[in-house]
């Protein structure tokens, strides 16, 4: 094979099937959507138990991760992801996802070194830079606050 | 000197054996596998332990087939996907032959019956056996996400077959022999796409296949198959193409093991199936009996095998491809 390297790998580029994106976009969009009205509706639901608004804003994504996290463990929170795409793994509903199905897969190498140091293998980058952008924020609206 | 290993006691591969999960069991060559279980578990609680559970399973039956026990093999040759190559040491353990553990990612059981075919024609070895698997979870765990992990996978992404093959190589007895050999050599020619592995191996395919026909003057006309192991259809397309341009038409006389295995249409693996078990599975269970059956004369198999670390891809580097090619007539 005389083909260099450069050229083989924008050959192989050009060559591979693309992932329907038009199809994929639309998947998500309704999808994630989808869970945005269920949140709304949980925000209804609360309300119209006399939830204190405070409450309700933990109580809404608590609810999302709660029915994810369940659905990862009965096995179909994957078959929906494999349909929806970004739809299911923006959302918070993505996040309880990843750090379940960990989880799930670590529990054979038991509850300290399993579970307890992998769980966040997926989602540690999210924890971590998040937290971090939390910080960095706070710095500046202190700044802010003062000039 | 020559890189084409020819075998001046041919040896003879006596019988094969493959045990399969679930979804290989409902593929088009669902039928013709030994032992299925379509929960994928094998009886093991663990991923691995079922992994490794299959192996044994493997060359049990095996062995039961050719009416031998584990004693009268000599040498076990054996491997797998998983860190430390545990499924073969594991599954391997219950029997008291000689063993050599082998990696080679998917291009293990070409590289075993390279090894054995040297060992059995060298007369170190009258019986050898070549033991090989993958599990759809335990690759999972090892090289992507968790399996329960909601994720989309690209078109050409391939699906890791859950099975084992094993056959015995000996050096007496009835059975498609194998007369030459060419082991691969390692080309990387940057593939960084942990999803088109197809692509990454492809040109090690290309590169072993050239050099056959070229030193051993024969072009692909001189054979009714030519089998690589799991290139899947966007690697097997990549083949096809550059073999053209390089002079050698392969269109109508060649195959996949990944693109053999499951159904296109019906069963949602996208480029195709994977892993050091299809390429087993299919030649024990498939290719093997034809061979006896003389339905199948003069063929080519070529294992390949993306050597491809998480790690190293994450440190920047590329993933390695090798394609081991053994010529078998029955």
């Amino acid at each position: 094979m005389n083909t260099d390297s450069k050229t083989y790998q924008a050959y192989a580029k050009a060559h591979a099937k693309r992932s329907p994106m038009a199809r994929d976009i639309v998947r998500a969009f309704w999808v994630g959507g989808l869970i945005c009205v269920i949140g709304e509706l949980l925000k209804l639901l609360y309300s119209s138990l006399t939830i204190p608004e405070d409450l309700i804003k933990i109580l809404i994504p608590v609810t999302l991760i709660f029915i994810a996290g369940l659905l990862t463990g009965i096995g179909v929170f994957d078959n929906i992801a494999k349909y929806a795409g970004a739809g299911t793994l923006v959302p918070i509903t993505g996040f309880a996802n990843s750090m379940i199905a960990t989880a799930m897969d670590t529990k054979s190498e038991g509850m300290i070194m399993g579970v307890g140091a992998k769980m966040f293998i997926v989602a540690g980058p999210v924890i971590v830079y998040g937290t971090v952008a939390s910080l960095i924020y706070g710095v500046i609206l202190w700044i802010a606050e003062r000039v | 000197m020559k890189k084409i290993m020819t075998f001046a006691n041919a040896p003879i591969i006596t019988v094969g054996a493959s045990v399969v999960g679930k979804k290989e069991h409902e593929g088009p060559l669902g039928s013709t596998f030994d032992i299925h279980d379509d929960t994928c578990e094998f009886g093991m609680s663990t991923w691995e332990g079922s992994e490794t559970e299959m192996q044994r399973m493997a060359l049990q039956t095996a062995l039961a087939k050719a009416k031998l026990t584990a004693d009268d093999i000599d040498c076990v040759f054996a491997g797998d996907l998983m860190n430390q190559c545990t499924g073969a040491s594991y599954g391997m353990k219950s029997f008291a032959s000689r063993y050599f553990g082998l990696y080679g990612a998917c291009s293990t059981f070409a590289e075993g019956l390279i090894l054995s075919s040297m060992a059995v024609s060298c007369g170190f070895s009258a019986l050898s056996a070549v033991v090989t698997s993958s599990h759809f979870c335990s690759a999972e765990r090892q090289f992507r996400f968790p399996i329960e992990y909601g994720c989309q996978r690209t078109p050409t992404s391939q699906w890791t077959v859950t099975g084992s093959g094993a056959v015995i190589i000996g050096s007496n007895g009835d059975g498609p022999r194998i007369v030459d050999a060419l082991p691969g050599r390692i080309t990387d020619k940057g593939i960084t796409d942990v999803n088109n592995m197809g692509a990454a191996m492809a040109p090690a395919a290309i590169d072993t296949l050239n050099l056959y026909f070229t030193e051993s003057n024969t072009s692909p006309r001189d054979y009714d198959l030519i089998l690589t192991g799991d290139l899947g259809r966007e690697g097997h397309s990549v083949l096809r193409e550059f073999m053209r341009s390089d002079g050698y038409d392969i269109e109508n006389n060649s195959n996949d093991c990944g693109m053999m295995i499951f159904s296109a249409s019906a069963q949602d693996v996208h480029s195709g199936g994977s892993g050091c078990g299809c390429c087993a599975t299919v030649f024990s269970s498939y290719i093997l009996p034809r061979l006896v059956k003389k339905e199948l004369n003069n063929i080519l198999l070529i294992a390949t095998g993306a050597l491809m670390s998480p790690d190293r891809l994450k440190q920047g580097d590329s993933i390695p491809g090798i394609a081991h090619l053994v010529h078998i007539v029955s």
